[in-house]
C-alpha cells in the first residue's frame, strides 16, 4: 500500500528518524495520506484513506459530528509513554460513518510497516489512556496515603502481575506532568474522580507551569 | 535469611491456596504440617503435591533425593491438637470472617504462647481476623499469589494491634521461605487487589461503553504496556464470579465506583458465562474444551 505523509509539526506517533517517515512517497499518487503532527484535515475523498494523527483529542475535532456520509477519514495513535520509545501499538480510531474500506485500508498500512492494530471508538482516551489513567491516579493516591513504599507498588505489580514496569515507575518515567494532562482531559469529559489527576501529578504540572 | 521458626502448620491445606503454600514451606525446609477439617481434600491435595513435584524432578529441577526429603517434611491431619508445637500457622481456610476468626479462637486453646497466626486472606482485614483471638498482635497478614508454589511475591500486613516483632517474624519467615515480602498496610486488597480489581472493572466497562472489543483491549493492553495477560483473558483465567465475589467485598466498604461489579459482568455471570471454567467468559474455549490439552 502506498502512502504519503503530510506532517504538520512533530509526530509523537513517528518521531524524526523513525522508518515508516522513509516510506512516504507523493500525495498525488498515494494511496493513502497519513496526516502527522497536530494536522489539519484537508479531506480527499479519493483516497483509500485519510489518517488524522491524534493526540486527547477526538477524531470528531477533525471531521465534525454530523457523521451522515461515509468517511474514509481514521484517526489513529501510537501508544508512547512520554518520551520513552513508541510502542509497536496503533490504536486505530473510527467514528460511525467511518468506512470499512477505509478501515481495513488503515489497518493494512500499519501491520505493513509492522505495527499492531487494534480499532477503538471516538472516545476519550480511546483504550490505554482510559483504562491506565485511573490506576496510576489510584496507585499514587495509595503512595500519598502511605499504603507501602513506591518500590513495593511497583514490584507487587512486576512479581504479582507480570507486568513489565510498575505503574509509579511508568508514570515516572512518562512524567507526572504529562499523565497530569491526559487524566485532566479524560476528567472534563468523564467527571468521575478516577480520571482527576491525583495529586502529585498536579504537583508537577503546577510546577512546570511556574517554570515556563 | 534466618528464622526462628521450624514448624510450620498450613490450615486449609485440602484447598488451592493452601496446597501451594505448603509446598513453599516444605521446599524451603520447614517441616510442614498440613491440616484441613476436610479429609478427603487433604488427601487430594497430597497427590496433587506429589504429582508436583515428580514433574520438578522431570522437568531436572530437583533430584529424586531432594524431593524425598521436602515429601518427608509434610504431613497431614484433620486433628487440630496437633498443631501444639508449631511454630507459624498460616490460615488459608474458606474466605469467611466467622470461619477464620472462629479457627484463631480455636488455636488460641491449642498452639504455644509464642506461636504467630498469619492469614492469607484477600478481602477481609487482619484486624477484624485478629479479633477472633486473645493474642491479636501475633496476627498478621501473609497474602500469596495463585499459584502461591509458583509465585513469589506475599504481601504482607499488620494489623492495628501486630507487634512489631510479629511483623518482622513474618518478614523473616517470607525471605528464609525464598519469597518476596512487600510490605502493605491492612487496608482492603492491599496493594495487588486494590489496583486490580478496579482496573479489571474498566475493562469491562469500555466493552459495555463499546470502546473496542474484548480480543483488542487485551491486544492494546499487552502491546502497549507489555502485560502477560489482558484483563479480560485474566477474569476468565480466575472466573467471572470471583471477580463479583470481589467487587462484593470491595465495594460496600470503599465505596469506590469502579470497585463495583459492572452490569455487564453481573449480566454474564446470570448467563453462566464465568470463564474458562464454564467453557465461555469474554472468550469462547469450547473448541479447546472439545479438542483436549
Ligand atoms: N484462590 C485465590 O486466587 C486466592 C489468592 C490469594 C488468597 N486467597 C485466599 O486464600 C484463602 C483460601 O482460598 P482458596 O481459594 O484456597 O479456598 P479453597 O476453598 O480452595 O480452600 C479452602 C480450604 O479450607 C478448608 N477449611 C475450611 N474451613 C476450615 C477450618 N475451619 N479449618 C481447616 N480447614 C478449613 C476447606 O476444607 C478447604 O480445603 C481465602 O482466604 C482466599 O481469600 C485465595
Amino acid at each position: 500500500m502506498t502512502y504519503a505523509i503530510i506532517q504538520n509539526g512533530d509526530s509523537r506517533s513517528f518521531p524524526e528518524g523513525d522508518a515508516f517517515l522513509a516510506g512516504g512517497g507523493v500525495a498525488g499518487k498515494a494511496e493513502v495520506l497519513v496526516l502527522l503532527g497536530r494536522p489539519r484535515l484537508a479531506p480527499d475523498p479519493a483516497k483509500a484513506a485519510v489518517l488524522v494523527e491524534l493526540e486527547t483529542e477526538c477524531l470528531g475535532f477533525h471531521t465534525g459530528e454530523d457523521m451522515v456520509e461515509p468517511s474514509n477519514v481514521v484517526g489513529f495513535a501510537r501508544y508512547r509513554n512520554g518520551n520513552d520509545a513508541p510502542s509497536p501499538l496503533v490504536e486505530l480510531v473510527r467514528q460511525p460513518n467511518t468506512t470499512e474500506d477505509a478501515l481495513a485500508a488503515a489497518r493494512a498500512l500499519f501491520e505493513g510497516a509492522g505495527l499492531t492494530v487494534v480499532v477503538s471508538g471516538d472516545q476519550a482516551g480511546r483504550i490505554i489512556d482510559r483504562l491506565v489513567r485511573p490506576k496510576y491516579n489510584a496507585a499514587l493516591k495509595l503512595l500519598d496515603e502511605g499504603l507501602a513504599s513506591q518500590k513495593d507498588i511497583d514490584l507487587t505489580c512486576r512479581l504479582g502481575l507480570g507486568y513489565a514496569d510498575g505503574p509509579i515507575e511508568r508514570t515516572m518515567r512518562g512524567g507526572l506532568a504529562e499523565h497530569h494532562d491526559i487524566s485532566a482531559a479524560l476528567f472534563q469529559v468523564y467527571g468521575t474522580p478516577a480520571y482527576a489527576p491525583a495529586r502529585k501529578a498536579l504537583v508537577a504540572a503546577q510546577r512546570r507551569d511556574e517554570a515556563e | 535469611m534466618s528464622t526462628p521458626i521450624k514448624t510450620v502448620a498450613v490450615c486449609g491445606a485440602g484447598g488451592t491456596m493452601g496446597a501451594g503454600i505448603a509446598i513453599v514451606a516444605a521446599r524451603a525446609g520447614f517441616r510442614t504440617l498440613c491440616y484441613d477439617t476436610q479429609a478427603a481434600t487433604l488427601e487430594r491435595s497430597a497427590k496433587d503435591t506429589q504429582a508436583f513435584f515428580a514433574k520438578s524432578v522431570e522437568r531436572g529441577k530437583l533430584s529424586p533425593e531432594a524431593r524425598d526429603g521436602i515429601l518427608g517434611l509434610m504431613s497431614r491431619t484433620s486433628d487440630l491438637t496437633d498443631l501444639a508445637e508449631c511454630d507459624l500457622v498460616i490460615e488459608a481456610v474458606f474466605e469467611d470472617l466467622s470461619v477464620k476468626r472462629g479457627l484463631l479462637t480455636a488455636l488460641d486453646e491449642v498452639c504455644r504462647k509464642d506461636a504467630i497466626f498469619a492469614s492469607n486472606t484477600s478481602t477481609l482485614s487482619i484486624t477484624e481476623i485478629a479479633a477472633g483471638s486473645s493474642r491479636p498482635e501475633r496476627v498478621v497478614g501473609l497474602h500469596f499469589c495463585l499459584p502461591a508454589q509458583l509465585m513469589k511475591l506475599i504481601e504482607v500486613s499488620p494489623g492495628i494491634l501486630t507487634s512489631k516483632e510479629t511483623l518482622a517474624a513474618g518478614l523473616g519467615w517470607c525471605a528464609a521461605a525464598g519469597q518476596t515480602p512487600v510490605l502493605t498496610q491492612d487496608k482492603p486488597g492491599f496493594i495487588l487487589n486494590a489496583l486490580l480489581v478496579p482496573f479489571n472493572n474498566d475493562a469491562i466497562r469500555a466493552i459495555e461503553a463499546g470502546v473496542a472489543t474484548a480480543v483488542d483491549i487485551d491486544k492494546a493492553i499487552k502491546t502497549a504496556l507489555g502485560y502477560k495477560m489482558g484483563p479480560l483473558e485474566l477474569i476468565d483465567l480466575v472466573g467471572l464470579d470471583t471477580q463479583v465475589r470481589l467487587c462484593e467485598a470491595f465495594y460496600p466498604i470503599t465505596l469506590d465506583p469502579r470497585a463495583s461489579a459492572p452490569p455487564l459482568l453481573r449480566r454474564m455471570v446470570a448467563a453462566g458465562l464465568i470463564g474458562r471454567k464454564s467453557g465461555r467468559g469474554f472468550y469462547d474455549y469450547s473448541g479447546q474444551a472439545m479438542f483436549g490439552a
